[in-house]
């Protein structure tokens, strides 16, 4: 399940037990989400009322928390308030909404665990490249520098990069390789 | 006031919510208007005379039945629409098809009984003042439901004050059946349908209104 929710979830449910801290912590944190998610909906006109909705948001959560479900994902419920907020702005000020309204991720913005998990996949890939091919590869397929610039700034010839990486890549295909095998 | 000052505030009043709160708010809502509606009809109204015969005929409970039926679904409605993701699909579902079988069975009944009767049955002798006496009696249930849900969070606000008069005009009705003494199969699929239907409609209107949060 997706991390956010699950935090977000247990913040929730301790809050609706009583738990002052475990409110303040949610509380603080669904300001932020919910002050970026209006900002991105509201036309430059009116980016003044993103902190008039957020507060009004985070007052109807309060007021009417007991219409959480626990069984189901509090940032869906959430997102039904925050959408409720912005529609009845809209309404009350007669604005015709431009911008399309959207789902529920949306308010939970975007996820960079799996980025980071990905980042972390091929740094360990590439410790297991010897050193030299190593630095060649990082230059040229991850911060994208040409063969051109990296064979001038090392002093080594565009032949002997291209070599370098084609070997660095042979070993981590082989890694792959031996670690597919492994899970058969 | 800043934010920060207001998350102060917040979590400083926090108290712990029983998972039952939305519960309660609507048997204490639609309870206590039921009450204010059957005194209603009580002191305006009357009990049908005939209650203690009445209540040994298969007519009496078809309309009770009828009647109950519609204000559970309406009261489930009414429950669920209060959570801002909620949908009244099952419950109406559950009245249309209630409201079917009633009209099925109406119909039934007009074919086995001649033509020249016909008339006789869908008039009653109340077929002036049915009606609206279940809308009068299904106010007070209005006000009850839409108490209910002004303090929790529909966001469909038309749909919310639909529920909400679907409700109220059901139980409203089977306040109204311990009053009414017709006892025609046919005068009751078009009256009293009627006389639920319209409350839904004064809902449906006045939710946007009377609802919003």
């Amino acid at each position: 399940m997706n991390p956010v929710e699950t935090r977000l979830k247990e913040l929730m449910l301790a809050s609706l037990d009583g738990d002052a801290r475990s409110y303040g912590i949610l509380l603080n944190d669904l300001a932020r989400h919910l002050r970026f998610y209006f900002l991105r909906r509201l036309s430059d006109a009116h980016k003044g009322d993103a902190d008039d909705l957020v507060q009004e948001t985070l007052m109807s959560l309060h007021t009417r928390r007991a219409t959480y479900e626990t069984d189901r994902p509090f940032t869906a419920w959430l997102h039904a308030i925050a959408r409720y907020k912005l529609i009845d702005h809209f309404r009350r000020n007669r604005i015709r909404a431009t911008v399309p309204l959207d789902d529920a991720e949306d308010l939970f913005a975007v996820d960079q665990s799996d980025a980071a998990a990905d980042r972390m996949d091929v740094e360990r890939l590439l410790q297991s490249v010897p050193e030299k091919s190593r630095d060649l590869i990082y230059r040229t397929k991850i911060e994208g520098q040409s063969i051109a610039e990296v064979a001038q700034s090392t002093g080594l010839s565009e032949a002997s990069v291209k070599v370098g990486i084609h070997r660095g890549i042979k070993a981590i295909a082989a890694k792959l390789k031996g670690r597919a095998d492994d899970d058969r | 006031m800043t934010t920060d000052d207001l998350i102060a505030r917040l979590t400083g009043e926090l108290k712990p919510v029983s998972r039952l709160a939305v519960f309660w708010r609507v048997v204490i809502g639609l309870g206590i208007s039921l009450v204010v509606s059957s005194a209603l009809m009580y002191f305006w109204l009357g009990m049908r005379p005939d209650m203690m015969t009445a209540a040994g005929t298969m007519m009496f409970w078809t309309k009770f039945a009828y009647t109950l039926i519609l204000a559970v679904a309406g009261t489930w409605a009414v429950k669920r629409i209060a959570y801002p993701l909620g949908s009244i699909r099952v419950s109406l579902a559950v009245m249309a098809a209630t409201i079917v079988v009633m009209i099925v069975l109406a119909m039934a009944k007009l074919a086995m009984t001649p033509p020249d009767q016909h008339m006789a049955m869908m008039k009653g002798h109340t077929i002036a003042v049915c009606t609206r006496n279940i809308v009068m009696l299904s106010l007070p249930l209005l006000v009850g439901a839409f108490w209910v849900l002004r303090g929790l969070a529909p966001t469909r606000l038309t749909v919310a004050g639909a529920a909400a008069g679907l409700a109220a005009g059901a139980i409203g009705s089977l306040v109204y059946s311990f009053h009414c003494d017709e006892s025609a199969m046919p005068f009751i699929a078009v009256w009293y349908t009627l006389g639920i239907l319209i409350p839904g409609l004064i809902g449906a209107i006045a939710g946007r209104f009377v609802l919003r949060w």
